[in-house]
């Protein structure tokens, strides 16, 4: 059995658990507690929120896509989820521009963890007041190479195509690395 | 004189309560079958613990609980030169560093934790040397043994329990095809997800373990409670794995068998055109 893993990360409330669940075959897991080591018992309660759902692809292949938490005090978890990734997805909320420098600042902590291919999912498409995935990439400053997708994370087909466009960054990697 | 005898004849936990009800002070030296302890005790109370040569040192100490950085602990390394560590700890409460009761704490669970290890020793030699307290400079503090003797007798019970249930940490772990428990009701700490986002078949337990710094009860007891909670399974050891799996297995060149993440076969997993083309057909079928 192998198992491959695809990491799926953004900004606080940009879609990551729908995204995940739109697809998972299994309910996805999410977590959110009190935290309670040592250090933090005297601190101030707090939630860590995070999400893994799977695809089955055959009896000796899985698909695991694992959400990050998108709370910066949670940081500290995107490098244990970052290892051993094929690709990640960086969502954003296209309807909350006040995000953007978050998921800017995102995308470049997970460029420095991996250099593995990853995609951009404009998120939230179907609300007017979204900004469009053109606008995103020079917003974000995303290079002509890496895809920058429009998305609904509760539309099935719109999840599977973001997936899909991953999927095929990763093919076209493989391909320039053979060359 | 010294009080000398095999652990199979007397207990851990009959030593120690010899050394409580008698108020002892002194030095007991402990050796197992693969692993050397100290204990030292003042008037029936525990001191200090020290166990396979690791003493307790203040700046790794405050490096491991995040109150230190790297950067932060050798420079202190440097400044204070071959000063011991109780002088340090005095100059980094003075100048604000670490909080006194930080520090206590600190040092309090080291010890404790030391002294819990060596309760599943079940073989091996004791030695008490009365009034011996090697311990001049060192960060110290006294703790009651009652305490430490029902703590370590619980989790000395615990710990039976748990290697009856995972006997081998060379196994690996893979999530449970059909869950006992509705997922949607499963709450995980974050030390269960730091172990969780590592179960894949060709992992084993033992180098979870590792890359996540635990020792052996922790993730004895961590990997028990997801097993118990239906989530994982436990699968043959992963080198057997390795010849079953569809892609090549990553091998750990030498130079890297000293990095546990290398182990992991993290960073840039080795995968196959065809099972990129797999993730393909199958998505589009969802």
């Amino acid at each position: 059995m192998q198992t491959l893993k695809i990491v799926v990360t953004g900004p606080f409330a940009s879609g990551k658990t729908e995204f995940i669940q739109s697809v998972s075959e299994i309910d996805v897991v999410s977590t959110e507690r009190k935290i309670s080591s040592r250090a933090e018992r005297i601190k101030d309660a707090t939630t860590v929120a995070m999400d893994f759902g799977r695809i089955t692809i055959d009896e000796e292949l899985i698909l695991y896509l694992f959400g990050t938490p998108g709370q910066r005090r949670f940081d500290f978890m995107w490098e244990i989820l970052s290892e051993g990734m094929l690709g990640f997805v960086v969502m954003v909320d296209s309807t909350r521009p006040e995000t953007f420098r978050e998921a800017q600042r995102i995308l470049d902590t997970f460029r420095a963890y991996s250099p593995v291919p990853y995609i951009v999912a404009a998120n939230k498409q179907d609300i007017p007041d979204a900004w469009p995935a053109d606008d995103l990439r020079i917003v974000l400053k995303i290079e002509p190479d890496v895809k920058v997708v429009p998305c609904v994370a509760r539309d099935r087909e719109s999840v599977k195509q973001v997936l899909l466009e991953l999927l095929y960054s990763i093919l076209e990697v493989m391909d320039q690395t053979e060359e | 004189m010294a009080l000398k005898g095999n652990l199979k004849d007397f207990g851990i936990t009959q030593l120690l309560n010899l050394i409580n009800l008698a108020r002892k002070t002194g030095t007991l030296y402990l050796e197992g079958a693969q692993s050397k302890a100290y204990l030292c005790f003042r008037e029936g109370a525990l001191v200090y613990a020290a166990a396979d040569g690791q003493e307790l040192a203040l700046l790794p100490l405050l490096q491991k609980a995040g109150k230190l950085t790297a950067e932060q602990a050798r420079v202190i390394a440097t400044n204070m030169g071959s000063k011991p560590d109780r002088d340090v700890a005095l100059m980094l409460i003075q100048s604000g560093h670490v909080q006194q009761q930080e520090l206590v704490q600190l040092v309090r669970q080291h010890i404790t934790d030391t002294a819990y290890s060596v309760f599943s020793w079940n073989a091996g030699t004791f030695r008490f040397e009365p009034n011996e307290l090697p311990i001049q400079g060192k960060l110290v503090s006294s703790i009651a043994l009652e305490n430490v003797i029902m703590e370590g007798s619980r989790r000395l019970k615990e710990w039976e329990r748990l290697q009856e249930e995972i006997p081998s940490l060379d196994v690996a772990l893979k999530f449970a095809e059909k869950p006992n428990t509705p997922l949607r009701d499963v709450n995980l700490t974050v030390e269960e997800w730091r172990v969780i986002s590592f179960v894949n078949p060709r992992n084993a337990i033992r180098q979870i373990a590792q890359y996540n710094n635990m020792s052996e009860f922790q993730i004895r007891k961590i990997v028990y409670g997801l097993l118990q909670a239906g989530l994982v399974e436990i699968i043959r050891p992963p080198r057997q794995m390795a010849e079953a799996t569809v892609g090549e297995p990553r091998s750990v060149r030498p130079e890297e068998k000293e990095r546990p993440e290398a182990m992991m076969g993290a960073r840039r997993p080795d995968v196959k055109r065809s099972l990129i083309h797999k993730l393909i057909d199958r998505i589009r079928e969802l």
